[in-house]
């Protein structure tokens, strides 16, 4: 182990006075929320920072992004073929003509970085779930829905499913058992990127996604 | 390093500068407001408040325990753990890692410990290009400049200013004082330099040492691209920054993201764990962690100074403090402006360089009233202040005792003399109530600004005399 280390380590034990221990109480309040109220605040929250929220079904979702995509003139669609959504999209897909292109390339990012940053106009992901206190995706990207998909393309589209809202954070972290095990990767997303670096000013659409769009199956 | 005449002057050209007072005075305007709006219940901030100041004072008592449990759990994740004394041992880590690679283009986040380090000096003078990509580091590279407040770097231009500038470094890029086109411009530009750089460096916010996991809050995405882009990710910190629990960064960051912009939550809150693992598709193949020391052990020696690494650079002392709104961020001649950093700063750099920065403040209580983790600041701004006069040379701050004067020295004695005799004093009041018309009007600097004061003919005690107070 390195000597830095070790003269760390040895000067924060040798510290002048034992630091009194402090008791935490870390049972995190929730709020008392049903489920249209979860809803509520998932959206409110959402749009407030620009994001478009959808409110779609199980069996409707697809047509929805179908739609989207055709109104936002896209001209391609970057997805997982296999992940979750990859079976209803290709259907979709397959069922209408003149939909933008679906693209797909399951292999490592590094092979066609330059495609993804400069070709994909759209990605669409699944999440993991969400937090209506202050209106956020959770997502733990997988090797079928990489990192970069909710990342580079200038428009994420994202599929939130309300049965999977929790109230806050804190209770995602406890009723998912995130201790037991944290990815590569987790990932809280609220809106579209954003900066307020020139007089303070916001302004959207910085490094990551310039849209964020969310079908929210209710 | 400074001393007191240079300090004055960069405060009288900051004072004398119309447009950077307009400049600072909006913009603290509008982030006193935004915070004040996103923590509408008092009661619940306070709460809050409460938490958050619990969370970081147990993770600094069980600092030593803490740190050997991140770096293993790191360590096990995959992440390797760095250890660094000295800004000097943290530029030459990350050096090494870059060569190590070949690598000579690095992108960054936004990282306050790598303006600690002045890590782009640093790996500029080998030969490499560092770009930073959060949009207010990026505006204030362009133009050689350090940040002047520390959640927004580029605070002290207007759009006007930028707009020149972009001009300036950007002739291609057509003219615009639009904010959402200019910002535009950056993305576009920097789009390149995330697809080409080898190394990407950001800084911690919540070190998580339950999990080994590295947390991250930005709105930019530029955070996430430096941490996922790039084959190799640097991530560089304090060794303060390590929290217990994966349970404690909630509260923490909402008091963050709160405290600094107004925001319920951030754009993007990235935790990372761990590199790529087998089977993933992107993600840095390679993640390094670096822990800077660099006096933070020393300042944690002190029973009561140490109460300033609870800090979670939010940045709301800044806001909302009468000096730093009127001078701005760069007259401190300091890395970290305004409050906390007349706190931090000297202790790190020394009484003898940094002295000055202590007694830039009206002790109002503003900074103390919204810290998120409640350091209590005006008393250890006081403290410093006692710090570098005292001559016992008993603390471990540096430059204990340097900004003592004897002249000083004397006349409090005195005045300390006077007040415990009370034969003295009522002597002394008498005196001067006698001589009080050959008093001068001007009394040094304190005349400069202010009207001399006028004794009164009696002093109070002789007023109640003459009333029949009786009970002295």
């Amino acid at each position: 182990m390195s000597k830095a280390r070790d003269n760390i380590l040895a000067r924060l034990r040798a510290r002048g006075v034992e630091k009194a221990p402090v008791e935490l109480d870390r049972t995190p309040a929730s709020p008392d929320w049903n489920r249209e109220e979860r809803i509520d605040r998932f959206c409110k929250a959402m749009r407030s920072v620009r994001t478009e929220v959808h409110p779609v079904s199980a069996a409707d979702w697809p047509e929805k992004l179908a739609a989207l995509a055709k109104e936002k003139q896209l001209r391609n669609l970057l997805y997982a073929p296999a992940g979750p959504l990859a079976e209803k999209i290709e259907a979709t897909w397959r069922a209408h003509a003149g939909l933008p292109e679906l693209v797909t390339r399951e292999v490592d990012v590094d092979g066609w970085k330059e495609e993804l940053f400069f070709d994909i106009d759209a990605a669409v992901t699944s999440t993991r779930s969400a937090i209506a206190e202050v209106g956020a995706m959770i997502l733990w990207p997988t090797p079928e829905e990489p990192r970069t998909f909710s990342l580079v393309p200038p428009v994420h589209i994202a599929v939130v499913e309300a049965n999977q809202l929790h109230n806050t954070f804190a209770d995602a972290i406890a009723a998912e058992d995130w201790t037991a095990g944290m990815p590569t990767n987790a990932l809280l997303i609220s809106g579209p990127s954003k900066s307020a670096d020139i007089e303070q000013t916001l302004a959207y659409g910085v490094h990551g996604p310039v849209e964020l769009i969310v079908l929210l199956i209710e | 390093m400074q001393q007191k005449a240079e300090f004055d002057q960069r405060v009288q050209k900051a004072l004398n500068n119309p447009q950077l007072r307009r400049n600072f005075r909006i913009a603290m305007d509008g982030l006193m407001e935004k915070r004040s709006n996103a923590f509408p219940d008092k009661v619940a901030l306070e709460a809050l408040r409460v938490t958050g100041a619990n969370i970081r004072a147990n993770a600094l008592a069980k600092q030593l325990e803490l740190l050997e449990q991140l770096e293993a759990n790191c360590t096990r994740n995959g992440i390797q753990v760095h250890w660094a004394e000295t800004i000097e041992q943290a530029n030459r880590i990350v050096l090494d890692i870059m060569q190590r690679h070949n690598a000579s283009r690095m992108i960054k986040g936004k990282s306050m410990v790598s303006e600690e380090m002045e890590l782009n000096h640093f790996l500029e003078a080998q030969g490499n290009s560092c770009i930073e990509s959060d949009l207010g580091e990026y505006i204030i590279q362009l133009d050689h400049e350090t940040p002047s407040h520390i959640i927004a770097p580029a605070i002290h231009k207007s759009k006007q200013e930028i707009a020149r500038l972009f001009k300036e470094k950007h002739p291609d890029i057509p003219y615009s004082e639009d904010i959402e086109t200019m910002t535009r411009s950056a993305r576009k530009v920097l789009r390149s330099k995330f697809y080409e750089a080898e190394v990407g460096l950001s800084g911690v916010n919540f070190a998580v040492a339950e999990t080994g996991t590295l947390c991250l809050v930005e709105n930019e995405g530029n955070g996430r691209m430096c941490t996922t882009v790039p084959p190799v990710h640097i991530a560089v910190t304090g060794i303060e920054k390590v929290v217990e629990k994966l349970a404690d960064v909630p509260p923490l960051l909402k008091l963050l993201t709160g405290s600094a912009a107004g925001q319920h939550i951030s754009t993007y809150f990235n935790m990372i764990s761990s590199p790529r693992k087998p089977g993933e598709r992107d993600g840095p193949t390679e993640v390094h962690l670096v822990l800077l020391d660099n006096q933070r052990s020393r300042i944690y020696a002190d029973e009561e100074l140490f109460d300033s690494l609870r800090c979670i650079r939010c940045g709301a002392c800044m806001n909302h403090c009468p000096v730093y709104t009127r001078i701005g961020g760069h007259a401190y001649g300091s890395l970290i402006p305004g409050p906390i950093g007349s706190v931090i700063e000297p202790q790190k750099f020394g009484l003898e360089n940094f002295g000055v920065l202590p007694t830039a403040s009206t002790l109002c209580g503003a900074c103390g009233e919204v810290c998120p983790v409640k350091i209590p600041l005006p008393k250890l701004l006081h403290r410093l202040r006692y710090e570098q006069v005292r001559s016992d040379h008993t603390g471990a701050t540096i430059g204990q005792g340097s900004q003592r004067s004897a002249k000083e020295a004397l006349i409090w004695k005195l005045w300390s003399w006077a007040h415990a005799n009370p034969a003295v004093y009522r002597g002394g009041t008498r005196l001067a109530g006698l001589f009080r018309g050959i008093i001068p009007n001007k009394i040094g600097p304190w005349t400069r600004v202010r009207t001399a004061p006028k004794i009164a003919p009696k002093s109070l005690h002789q007023l109640a005399r003459e009333e029949g107070f009786d009970n002295e």
